[in-house]
């Protein structure tokens, strides 16, 4: 322990009072933080949830007396155990940061340097700021990284990051945070990028050592189930402002605010399933590869029904993006025939004609990559009619307005670029081009990943009301079970390039599972907060039966 | 749905191109204000030179060597000839000669970069690695030796200097096209079945551009003063065309005497450089999202 200070537990640490920040943009400071006051306790976790912009990373970092650039604190105070961060000096304030305050990021593979042994980075922190000698910040690193449950604590620190897995490196990310056994750690949504089953793991140990050490946290996240396992208390947070305050369980129990209620609704849509032996497409034992070697696809063979979803859940490497690029041609499958309405699909892209191209469309996880971001969104929506339907001019112009009301967008949006609208926006937006080509079958490769659960639950009703319009298919990838029960008739689970399991929502979402959906289902975080603690527990005795 | 469809609509756009150029107008800097100001210039001396010029281009008008005077603003040269008339006439041919040549060399340099970056594979290696060679041997005595094989003329001139010129612009549009090819909308453009042509020039190009239009001011100015040193060492633009390169090649002694006459030319050369880059920066900073100071 470094400081001199005694720890006590339940002494107030961190204390902000009407804090207010503005940021920089089209040449006017606009408020983020528009007066919020937040106080932590040692060895208390602070939930901070919201949508994206709602000022919850802005606010982690000013916990730390720290505005990003482009960002100023224009009021309010920002007291760290006695010490005032907005009048401290920049020194004052980089003597804390690391050593006495310390930060997770969301992208553990972005914020590693590749070129270091994991370890190095790990007590650098610590070592610069002379807490502890070289030798013995190490051995502290060996025994956090035991803590953390990582496999081989004694020599995976001898690894480079691209050599262990995402969940390990944000687990070796956490002790390098926690190496100078900081007062205070801000985690900015730490598991936003792992797959669930990964998750689970990193939160478990996340939990455990910020509970070891009496460390005082603060853990964004815009995932209410995630933040019910791991805070004492929540905020959540609106546009800047503070729409509510209280203790995990009482907010879970009863949130009070309209706002609040709307963020835990969003997990209950649900489609009633319908089921329909009108095949539109049927990929039949596909097996596919990058290089040759390795199969990515594995013997697949998936139906997708007419006018019905059929969901393609997996975590990350499992395939199911592959499928994707096989269906659109991308990548020829080097086995196995898709049939598209009984015949035969053209193997690669540049067989395929014009009108294949057009029944089958694909919308992307990012619109942002999607979109050109140099096109209006009159020409993103008005080339695939121009392109396939041969519409110009005024009659190209009103059937874009006529696909924008369809998406619940309208007329004014003709005219902007996509980096002028919101993500659920361009999101409409991509939809629209889908549409506009009259497809057969939309492929949804993570279409609501990106989003904020609200905007989630949009986009999701709206890509269902337009397919009881259409009657198109979607064969919807995702890695979210949520969004899977919510939209989706049959699933398929992938796993390791190879179906797992295929059927009607009804069956594969009831027992007897198959032992790897089992593990996917069980580990989506459910709005409780003895959620974790009891998989844990399960998990354990599980894994002693078999021992 | 906010609007019922009413049979016959129009749908307006929202802003214009020139109301957009009048609000960046608007927040021009300084310096970007001197430079456009320079250019315009420059550009109504090129145009109009016949009309400004007191003189003629190659017309003898009095003494060689004669100082300033109220017939002769600059003084004369060596033959005689009026320097401000020859200045005037210089714009012409000097910068029109570099607007070609970089031309040229964007036309040939970015459309076999972006192909490269789209293509990859052999027609990217093969490409890539003779400009490799090309880019290991010096611009200027290349561009000597290539002009002492095929002769001194000004469409070989302008031919090797868009061709040495295209190497660099080639690496700078392929490095720019390999980030906007992997972008999902060019994916996109595939699947939805478009030629090449409409994913280089309507999905790629508009995003490689601010980039391309930066080095484009950048390259003008390095053509423009290739063509100078051309000319200074007798290879360039050949007499009687007047050329600001030349000029201050054969006044160049004068200067021993304390006589200003190269250094007009020489001034001329210098400022254009200057505002072209005072431009650049400023289009390059607007493009860019940089913001200074906050």
């Amino acid at each position: 322990m470094v400081t001199d200070k005694k720890r006590v537990k339940g002494e107030t640490l961190l204390d902000i009072k009407g804090l207010k920040i503005d940021g920089y943009s089209d040449d006017v400071w606009n408020p983020i933080i528009k007066g919020i006051d937040l106080t932590l306790k040692r060895g208390e976790v602070l939930g901070l949830i919201g949508e994206s912009g709602a000022g919850k990373s802005t606010l982690g970092l000013a916990a730390m007396g720290f505005a990003r650039p482009g960002c100023r604190i224009s009021g309010g105070s920002i007291m760290f155990d006695g010490m005032d961060l907005i009048a401290a000096s920049e020194e004052q304030r980089r003597a804390l940061w690391g050593s006495r305050i310390a930060y997770v990021a969301q992208s553990a593979a972005a914020s590693f340097n590749p070129a270091h042994h994991i370890i190095d980075q790990t007590v650098e922190t610590a070592v610069a700021h002379n807490i502890m000698t070289r030798e013995k910040a190490e051995a502290d690193a060996r025994d956090l990284y035991k803590r953390l449950q990582l496999p081989n604590p004694n020599t995976i620190g001898d690894r480079f990051p691209h050599q262990v897995s995402g969940g390990q490196l944000q687990r070796a990310m956490t002790a390098m945070a926690m190496s100078c056994r900081p007062d205070l750690i801000i985690f900015d949504e730490p598991t936003t990028a792992l797959d669930v089953t990964t998750q689970v793991e990193v939160l478990a140990a996340m939990r455990d050592i910020v509970e070891q050490f009496d460390t005082a946290a603060i853990y964004i996240t815009h995932d209410l189930a995630v933040v019910a396992q791991m805070a004492h208390r929540i905020m959540v947070l609106r546009y800047g402002n503070l729409v509510e305050e209280a203790t995990t369980r009482a907010m879970l129990k009863s949130p009070t605010q309209e706002y609040t209620r709307s963020l835990w609704a969003v997990r209950k849509l649900q489609k009633p399933e319908s089921i329909s032996d009108d095949i539109a497409l049927r990929i039949h034992n596909v097996d596919a590869s990058y290089s040759g070697a390795i199969k990515v696809l594995d013997n697949v063979t998936v139906q997708v029904p007419r006018g019905r979803t059929v969901a393609v859940v997996g975590e990350s490497g499992s395939g199911k993006s592959t499928l994707a690029r096989a269906i659109t041609g991308l990548l020829p499958p080097s086995r196995g025939e898709i049939y598209f309405n009984g015949k035969p699909l053209p193997r690669t892209l540049a067989e395929r004609d014009k009108d294949t191209l057009r029944r089958i469309q694909m919308i992307y996880q990012s619109a942002d990559t999607a979109l050109n971001p140099r096109q209006k969104v009159r020409d993103i929506i008005g080339r695939p009619l121009e392109f396939y339907l041969g519409l110009k001019g005024a009659d190209r112009d009103r059937r874009v307005v006529e696909l924008l009301e369809s998406i619940e967008l309208n007329e004014s949006y003709i005219d902007r670029l996509p980096g002028e609208m919101s993500g659920g926006q361009k999101q409409r937006i991509s939809i629209a081009r889908a549409l506009a080509a009259e497809p057969e079958i939309i492929i949804c490769d993570e279409v609501t990943s990106a989003l904020d659960q609200i905007v989630q639950e949009e986009i999701l009703s709206l890509l269902m009301r337009l397919q009881k319009k259409t009657n198109v298919s979607y064969l919807f990838i995702t890695h979210d079970i949520a969004t899977v029960r919510a939209i989706s008739d049959e699933i398929v689970v992938m796993h390791q390039g190879k179906v797992v399991q295929q059927g009607p929502k009804s069956q594969v979402l009831s027992p007897p599972f198959p032992a790897y959906t089992e593990l996917l289902l069980s580990s989506v975080p459910e709005m409780d907060p003895d959620w974790l603690t009891g998989l844990l527990a399960k998990r354990s005795k599980k894994a002693k039966v078999s021992a | 749905m906010n609007t019922a469809t009413t049979p016959v609509r129009t749908i307006k756009a929202r802003r214009s191109v020139i109301e957009n150029i009048r609000r960046n107008l608007k927040t021009a800097p300084l310096t970007a204000w001197f430079g456009m100001i320079v250019i315009l210039l420059y550009a109504i001396c090129a145009v109009f030179a016949p009309l400004l010029a007191p003189y003629g281009e190659s017309e003898i008008v009095g003494k060689a060597y004669q100082l300033s005077s109220p017939e002769n603003w600059l003084g004369t040269d060596q033959i005689g000839r009026d320097t401000l008339s020859r200045l005037i006439f210089g714009a012409r041919n000097t910068i029109g000669i570099a607007l070609i040549t970089t031309l040229l060399s964007f036309l040939i340099g970015g459309s076999l970069g972006v192909l490269a970056a789209l293509k990859r594979g052999i027609l990217d290696q093969g490409i890539s690695r003779v400009v490799d060679a090309f880019l290991a041997i010096p611009v200027l005595i290349f561009a000597l030796m290539m002009l002492a094989v095929v002769g001194k003329n000004l469409i070989n001139l302008i031919i090797i200097l868009a061709l040495l010129d295209a190497t660099r612009v080639f690496r700078l549009s392929r490095a720019v096209a390999l980030n906007s090819v992997v972008m999902d909308y060019v994916e996109s453009a595939r699947l939805r079945g478009e030629g090449m042509g409409w994913i280089v020039f309507r999905e790629i190009v508009p995003n490689i551009l601010p980039p391309l239009i930066t080095e484009f001011g950048l390259r003008f100015c390095f053509v423009f003063l290739t063509i100078s040193a051309l000319s200074f060492l007798g290879v360039g633009i050949q007499p009687p065309t007047a050329d600001w390169g030349s000029m201050v090649a054969e006044s160049k002694s004068l200067i021993s005497f304390g006589r200003p006459a190269p250094l007009y030319p020489a001034a001329a050369i210098a400022l254009l450089t200057i505002a072209v880059n005072f431009v650049v920066d400023w289009f390059l900073h607007k493009t860019s999202g940089l913001r200074d100071g906050h």
